[in-house]
């Protein structure tokens, strides 16, 4: 009988059976590889601890302010007075203006190095260029929308700006933008495109080959392959990557910061040019006030925050679903 | 005519990043050019006091200082942590373990820094204070670095998960046909051939941490100066721009335009980074097909 076959008489498992039969240094490395093991699930545990400990503490400071009112006041000095409906609105409208701005662009962008595109210097350095833009902080693209969009370089003077239409109507605009809401979205534009081109490059390549190959032999044009074929079926990827977009433009207060929009508005947008503030800029500014009231306004705000950032989540999963079911 | 407007959309982004460096420039030379300052002493300089007093002093090193003080302890603890966590989600995790600790990192991931901020402010600081020593102020260097931390750990933990299961199946197979525990396969196979991920993950998630702004400003403070106590209050140069930026400094004077020049440091070291690791992942990249 071989020494498997009694240790299975015995009832033994394998491992304890390789394990009794080991050398002393393959004992050794066992017990290494479980130390490893609790290592590992010590610090992975640590990233759960970490999250819980931040939602629980953010509920724990803030639901008790979390109330239709303060979704519907203006900032205050007064703690006890102060609501988000202003950075609310700001960050919906700068948000929108971002999203119609980056979809088309970086979209574009991306079906033009993955379907067009000939392999050329020009091409490499764009797609090398599209990596490093990644890596640029946000503040400093803040810089780039503060000098090209709120001042347009300085060629026109913001104490004699050039209008067009009724300052309370909708379809106001003025140059230069000065610190409204076009402004902003533009500014996020700059911020996230590197983030749509990238996740649009991602979807374009999962599109297989052969469809494509099937269009062109049918006698379709390269522009009619791209735009009945192969962005229909990479339509979920594109939406997904766009959310997750949108997602980090909602929580960016660098940028909008150095646009240096005013601290206390009392007003909602009205149009492309309105004053305007973001929720993460609030409550940054609620945060950093020693007074615990604030810090309880700023515990709100966050939670405003992340439910929005929930929705947006949950209509990435709903989109995700229902494409794939059509297609 | 499509195929122009779609390059047009593809030439946008360069255009971006030249108008970037040429604002940068600009308004680097401006600021040079005023009679106060030169940039032998931005360069070389150790002191930074563009607010207080008669004289201004100008020498970048103590905004320097206080972001790697900030970034180091940031990269010591995100770096490693999520660096196991990467293996164990590769390596070791059973498969509803993994769908159950994805969305963490997800959601870790999707959370406003300025959050992290307030976090910082709120719990890591008081604990920092009550529980290591009285010598932790309200801002400081630590609890904002760990909060840094916290913020890089899922794009370390992530990126990094993804170079390890790049590697291919083979390769483990062979080395546990060997007699190789998990963690002999985890660290003299898997990793080294994923090691040019794994090193790209990192100097993102450093290269982030370099420009993370809302939460330094929010809970490493406003007082630059040479050190590397933990428990000290210090600036880094992203808030000192913000300190600029909210503060009321008239758009024509030599304090507004000082955070353009550190705003071309700051650049010019983000993109050296970011530089850097497109090249490791090119020269280090193992191909396997």
């Amino acid at each position: 009988m071989t020494r498997a076959a009694q240790g299975k008489a015995a009832g033994r498992s394998p491992a304890e059976i390789f394990a009794a039969s080991a050398p002393a240094s393959q004992v050794a490395r066992r017990a290494t590889d479980r130390g490893f093991l609790a290592l590992c699930l010590a610090f992975t545990s640590l990233a759960v601890v970490i999250l819980a400990v931040l939602l629980f503490t953010v509920w724990r400071d803030g639901h008790e302010r979390l109330t239709w009112g303060f979704l519907d006041s203006f900032a205050s000095r007064k703690p006890a007075e102060a609501g988000v409906k202003a950075p609310l609105w700001g960050s919906i409208w700068v948000c929108a203006i971002c999203a119609l701005a980056a979809l088309p662009i970086g979209v574009g962008t991306a079906i033009y190095l993955e379907e067009f595109a000939r392999r050329s210097r020009l091409t490499s350095f764009i797609k090398l260029n599209i990596s490093n833009l990644a890596g640029v902080p946000s503040i400093v693209y803040g810089i780039l929308g503060l000098t090209a969009f709120a001042r347009l370089f300085g060629t026109v003077s913001a104490d004699d700006p050039i209008t067009i239409g009724d300052p309370e109507g909708l379809l106001y605009l003025r140059l230069p933008f000065g610190n409204g809401v076009l402004a902003g979205g533009l500014t996020l534009t700059l911020v996230v495109l590197p983030i749509v081109i990238v996740s649009s490059q991602e979807a374009l390549r999962s599109v297989p080959r052969s469809l494509r190959a099937g269009a062109l032999a049918l006698g379709a044009t390269p522009w009619q392959t791209t735009w009945r074929i192969t962005l229909p079926a990479s339509i979920p990827m594109i939406m997904t990557g766009a959310i997750l977009a949108m997602s980090r433009a909602i929580g960016e207060a660098a940028p909008i910061l150095v646009l240096g929009v005013p601290l206390f508005i009392r007003s909602t947008p009205t149009n492309l040019m309105s004053d305007f503030t973001v929720l993460p800029l609030q409550i940054f500014n609620w945060a950093g006030r020693p007074q615990a009231g604030f810090h309880e306004l700023a515990a709100a705000g966050i939670l405003v925050l992340l439910a929005v950032l929930l929705a947006f989540n949950a209509v990435a999963v709903v989109i995700r679903h229902r494409l794939q079911k059509a297609s | 005519m499509i195929r122009g407007a779609l390059f047009g959309c593809a030439l946008l982004s360069i255009a971006s990043t030249f108008t970037i460096l040429a604002i940068l420039l600009w308004q680097s030379a401006t600021f040079f050019s005023m009679p106060e300052v030169s940039l032998a002493d931005f360069l070389t300089g150790t002191t930074w006091s563009p607010l207080l007093g008669a004289e201004k002093q100008f020498g970048i090193w103590p905004l320097v200082a206080g972001t790697m003080l900030v970034t180091a302890i940031a990269a010591a603890f995100a770096l490693p942590v999520g660096l196991v966590a990467a293996v164990y989600l590769s390596e070791y995790a059973p498969r509803r373990v993994r769908t159950a600790l994805k969305p963490v990192l997800e959601v870790l991931a999707g959370i406003p820094t300025v959050v992290y901020g307030f976090f910082a402010l709120t719990v890591i600081t008081p604990f920092l204070h009550d529980r290591i020593s009285e010598g932790f102020g309200t801002y400081n260097a630590l609890g904002a670095g760990i909060a840094v931390g916290i913020m890089i750990l899922p794009i370390v933990a992530s990126l990094s998960e993804d170079a390890l299961r790049a590697v291919p199946r083979s390769l483990r197979d062979a080395a546990y046909a060997m007699g190789s525990t998990r963690f002999d396969v985890s660290t003299k196979v898997v990793v080294p051939a994923a090691l040019s991920g794994i090193m790209a993950s990192w100097l993102l998630a450093i290269t982030r941490a370099i420009g993370e702004t809302m939460i330094v400003a929010l809970a490493a403070g406003n007082l630059a100066r040479m050190t590397v106590d933990p428990r000290a209050e210090v600036q880094t140069m992203t808030a000192y721009m913000v300190q600029i930026f909210l503060g009321d400094a008239p758009a024509t004077g030599i304090e507004y335009r000082s955070s353009f020049a550190v705003a071309t440091v700051l650049f010019a070291i983000t993109l050296g980074l970011t530089v850097v690791g497109n090249l490791v992942l090119r020269a280090f990249r193992e191909e396997y097909d």
